[in-house]
């Protein structure tokens, strides 16, 4: 019986995951939130499904009840995150929300059957943190003014932390990541990444005059130089990453994107050739096989639970993903792909895709510069982030080292994850609550098209029209010069 | 893009300020499709690992994972290439598994065992034998119902008749015999003695490690010889290539060479005469080569033995020793002169002097020998067609036609002419390997291929301590091809 239960529910929750992550696409369809609301509910409920079979197929495998005690937990927590949005900020992206218990869902599931304590350390974490991230939206509304004034405070304090941990950072897996305060580990450059994301942000919407542009990237040198001494890689690379995305938008010329480009490579060029721990990744990247009793330990372990889960997975508890070095942290992709099969992998990527398009959705419908590239930072961290742990848990690139947001235990990760979600949250209801009150119905269309944009720009403008007819021109120029200079 | 500057600077600032705007969005357009064919790519990847690339990387002896996959799959079968079951598991009354090997000794090293660890096919065919391509209703059916799924089989390339008279001819000789195509390195007989019933591997592995003949060792794969004068034929490549006109070599055999004190002997006295290169190549001149030994470069020559696979690793999926060539200028006289009869330190593997065999026979081109032909379902369905596969062009097609044509005078004319006038055409080099100062003590080598036009197979073959090689493995040699033609 038992057995029947543990594989019906592998295919059932692929099958679940499959339809929630669908539904995820078709809102996508709809400009209207009241349309899609239909939609959110279905996702609502095979999120809760997956969740209820997981922990049915946990609790039978451990044969321990208080699991079941813990679980009712998780779901009232998830459902209090879903309802206290909606009473909270009724104009709030619900997708995102959605997304992000889902997220969370996965994370307990997989979490709970690779070390239970550590599960519930992430479940404490995660309600500290959805109470921070409850009162964010509300300090996005300030957050403009506030940077406005002081800018250059945050850009000083980003680099005051990270110096900090340069300095008093306890080496940890030859990355200088994290102190310990009473206990508890921070890794101070998660929290960075947002101070980060506003102050070049703030910068950005005061001026894009080349002066402006040189001191930004001064800071934003800083930074990331600080990073790569810490020998912290993954991080540098995301800061520099975000901050060449965020260059090139709010300057719109693409020569500081190939620019950008070139000296990443040289800078990823001369890390390899200064840093000994970047090259032995490299060879393990390359060929982990030559170097499985070192190096390519961790990579090999990770390719082995990823290949004999296959498609469909092991089940729950029928793999060995302990054996893969921090399993519950960097390689979490693999235990779930093992265990839950590379279907259910493949959803798990499609839903963070549907969060970073969701993320530069809203960063392209701002108006306001500084919000606009708020959400594009945020959005290219988030998306970035995510790109490097499973690219390097499947070998499609070197491992950096860093934790799936959401789904990887850490505290700091996971709160500053939460307080990112929050911030776009936040953002996006303030672009709700810009337009004018005849056009509230429809407004909702965050995540659309050309069209929509134009449509939006009208509700703006009283005399648009003419506009439009330039705009659309000026696009097609644009266009061309891209390709001239692709 | 200077345009579009020049362009949007002339527009009044409230023109601009909605141009600049959409201008924006294309940039964050590039971006984010920039991230989307990254992602795309990243699932790409990951999609294609699972379908195409894992399968061998799960099979490495490193995944512990393998286990696993017992207790959810019956272990498919092992077949020769007309498909008769060489390995199969049977499934008793009360559910108990046994593996059975129909013909006991016969395949023991090459099919291998997996009860006792794992060795041969059942070793590199692991993960296939453990893995169900049945389809997939089938499979997920038997999930449910807590039954075994049925594994795939490996087809080989091995062949009943050829394995059996192969056996046979070795008989009560230690030794080994390798058959294979020379041009597409399939092995169609690989026999070691003495062997062992891999059907009581389990109650009989103390006293089979025990055993001070090794009979647990793949001789064929891993067992190290002297090559004796079988490599006068990498000495013949080396000579060509040091010397423009190989036809005018002559030299006066009184039975023994002597060159700064070191004096090397024909095999039992033998005295040659006046002899050209051919002649002493057919006859086996140890003196007229021990002179050729003394005019090389050994820096040249060692380097011509490693593009022939000597001190490297061999492309192969199975267990095997790499052969091994330390001789070089450096060397004193007696190491040179032995080294370039085939004595001295260097040892071979049969494996390997088929494959250079093979290259002679193949214009110079040296295939990868293999064993697995193909994976099928259960069902007969084809999963995965291993094709021949190329190592490389290791001598030019000049070269190997130079060899060829005195590897059949050796037949004709010299120590191989048991083989001669049969109704096919047969071209070789026969060795007696002496292994230690005692007359008489030398292992018998004989190595060569049939029809020599177009070659179709190569025979290796190595008799322990048994004598000269024309009077123990031209014979042998001669009831394989017989069989083979019959």
């Amino acid at each position: 019986m038992t057995n029947i239960i543990v594989e019906l529910s592998k295919y059932f929750m692929i099958i679940c995951i499959a339809f929630y992550t669908l539904h995820g696409f078709i809102v996508f369809k709809y400009n209207n939130e009241s349309d899609r609301n239909g939609f959110y509910l279905m996702q609502n409920l095979f999120m809760i499904l997956i969740h209820f079979s997981g922990y049915v197929v946990l609790s039978l495998q451990t044969e321990d009840k208080t699991i079941l005690v813990f679980y009712a937990m998780q779901q009232v927590l998830l459902i209090a995150i879903m309802t206290l949005y909606r009473i909270i900020y009724p104009l709030s992206n619900r997708l995102i929300v959605n997304n992000m218990c889902m997220l969370l869902t996965i994370s307990f599931i997989i979490l709970a059957r690779l070390s239970y304590d550590k599960c519930m350390k992430q479940f404490m974490i995660v309600v500290a943190g959805l109470v921070i991230s409850l009162i964010i939206p509300y300090i996005v509304r300030f957050s403009r003014f506030l940077m406005r004034k002081f800018t250059y405070l945050f850009g000083i304090m980003g680099i005051l932390i990270l110096s900090v941990v340069l300095i008093l950072g306890s080496v940890t897996n030859g990355s200088k990541l994290s102190f310990t305060l009473h206990g508890i580990t921070f890794q101070p450059s998660e929290l960075v990444k947002i101070i980060f994301v506003f102050f070049v942000a703030a910068m950005f919407a005061k001026s894009v005059s080349f002066k402006n542009i040189l001191l930004t990237t001064l800071f934003a040198g800083a930074h990331i130089g600080i990073l790569a001494l810490s020998k912290d890689l993954g991080s540098a690379l995301i800061f520099f990453i975000v901050y060449i995305v965020m260059l090139y938008v709010a300057s719109g010329k693409i020569h500081y994107l190939l620019l950008g480009v070139m000296s990443g490579g040289a800078a990823c060029y001369a890390g390899y050739k200064l840093f000994s721990h970047v090259r032995t990744r490299v060879i393990a990247w390359r060929d982990p096989f030559s170097v499985i009793d070192g190096q390519g330990y961790q990579i090999t372990q990770s390719l082995f639970a990823i290949g004999t889960g296959s498609w469909f997975g092991m089940g729950l508890y029928q793999g060995e993903p302990t054996k893969i070095p921090v399993v519950e942290a960097d390689f979490i992709f693999s235990a779930i792909s093992e265990e839950m099969g590379c279907l259910f992998s493949l959803c798990l990527i499609l839903i963070c895709i549907s969060i970073y398009l969701m993320f530069m959705n809203i960063a392209m419908k701002m108006k306001d510069d500084f919000y606009r590239y708020v959400s594009l930072g945020l959005a290219t961290i988030y998306g970035f982030q995510m790109f490097l742990t499973i690219g390097g848990v499947t070998k499609f690139i070197p491992l950096t080292g860093v934790t799936l947001p959401l789904v990887s235990y850490g505290g700091t990760s996971v709160i500053v994850t939460l307080v990112m979600f929050s911030i776009i949250q936040g953002i996006y209801i303030l672009r709700n609550n810009d337009i004018p009150e005849n056009f509230s119905g429809d407004v909702s269309n965050a995540d659309t098209d050309e069209y929509d944009d134009n449509y939006y720009e009208a509700a703006g403008n009283p005399d648009s029209e003419e506009y439009d007819i330039e705009t659309d021109e000026e696009y097609e120029d644009d266009e061309d010069d891209f390709e001239y200079f692709s | 893009m200077t345009r579009t500057i020049l362009n949007t600077s002339a527009k009044s600032s409230k023109q601009n300020k909605s141009t600049k705007k959409t201008k924006r969005n294309t940039q964050m357009h590039v971006v984010m499709y920039l991230f989307l064919i990254l992602f795309l790519c990243m699932m790409g990847n990951f999609a294609y690992y699972i379908q195409f690339n894992s399968t061998e990387d799960v099979n490495n002896s490193y995944n512990t994972r393998q286990e696993k996959l017992e207790i959810k799959v019956l272990r498919g079968k092992i077949l020769s290439e007309d498909g008769q079951v060489l390995a199969e598991t049977m499934v008793g009354k009360d559910g108990s598994e046994t593996r059975h090997y129909p013909f006991g000794e016969l395949f023991a090293h090459v099919v291998g065992y997996s009860t006792k660890g794992r060795y041969g096919v059942e070793r590199s065919a692991n993960i296939n034998l453990l893995t169900s391509n049945a389809y997939i209703g089938e499979r997920i059916s038997n999930d449910i119902a807590d039954e075994k799924n049925i594994g795939d089989n490996a087809i080989t390339t091995l062949n009943v008749k050829l394995q059996q008279i192969a056996k046979d001819a070795l008989g009560i000789y230690k030794g080994a015999i390798v058959v294979m195509e020379p041009d597409t390195g399939k092995i169609l007989a690989m026999v070691s003695n003495p062997g062992f019933d891999p059907n009581y591997i389990v109650s009989q592995w103390d006293e089979l490690n025990a055993e001070t003949t090794s009979p647990l060792i793949n001789r064929a794969t891993s067992g190290l010889y002297p090559p004796g004068s079988t490599f006068k034929i990498v000495t013949l490549l080396e000579y060509l290539r040091e010397n423009d006109s190989p036809e005018d070599y002559r030299f006066n055999c009184n039975g023994r060479f002597t060159f700064d004190g070191v004096t090397i002997n024909c095999y039992h006295g033998s005295n040659h005469g006046s002899e050209d290169l051919r002649k002493s190549f057919a006859k086996s001149c140890n003196s007229s080569f021990a002179n050729i030994g003394s005019e090389l470069n050994y820096d040249k020559y060692k380097r011509t033995a490693e593009e022939l696979l000597f001190n490297k690793d061999l492309p192969v999926r199975f267990n095997y020793r790499s052969s091994s060539f330390v001789c070089n200028d450096k060397a004193d006289t007696e190491e040179k002169l032995h080294t370039a009869i085939g004595q001295g330190k260097t040892v071979v593997s049969p494996l390997h002097m088929a494959m250079i065999t093979s290259a002679v026979a193949n214009n110079g081109v040296m295939q990868k020998p293999y064993v697995i032909d193909r994976i099928e379902n259960y069902q007969g369905a084809v999963i995965k067609q291993y094709k021949p596969d190329d190592y490389k062009q290791v001598m030019t097609e000049d070269e190997a036609s130079f060899i060829k044509d005195y590897m059949i005078s050796v037949v004709e004319e010299g120590t191989g002419s048991k083989l001669s006038g049969l109704s096919y055409s047969v071209a070789g080099k026969t060795g007696s390997a002496e292994y230690n100062d005692q007359k008489g003590d030398s292992h018998s080598w004989f190595t060569g291929f049939s029809n020599v036009e177009d070659p179709d197979i190569v025979v290796t073959i190595i008799v322990e301590g048994a004598g000269s090689g024309s009077d123990y493995a031209v014979p042998m040699a001669k009831r394989i091809f017989d069989a083979y033609y019959q």
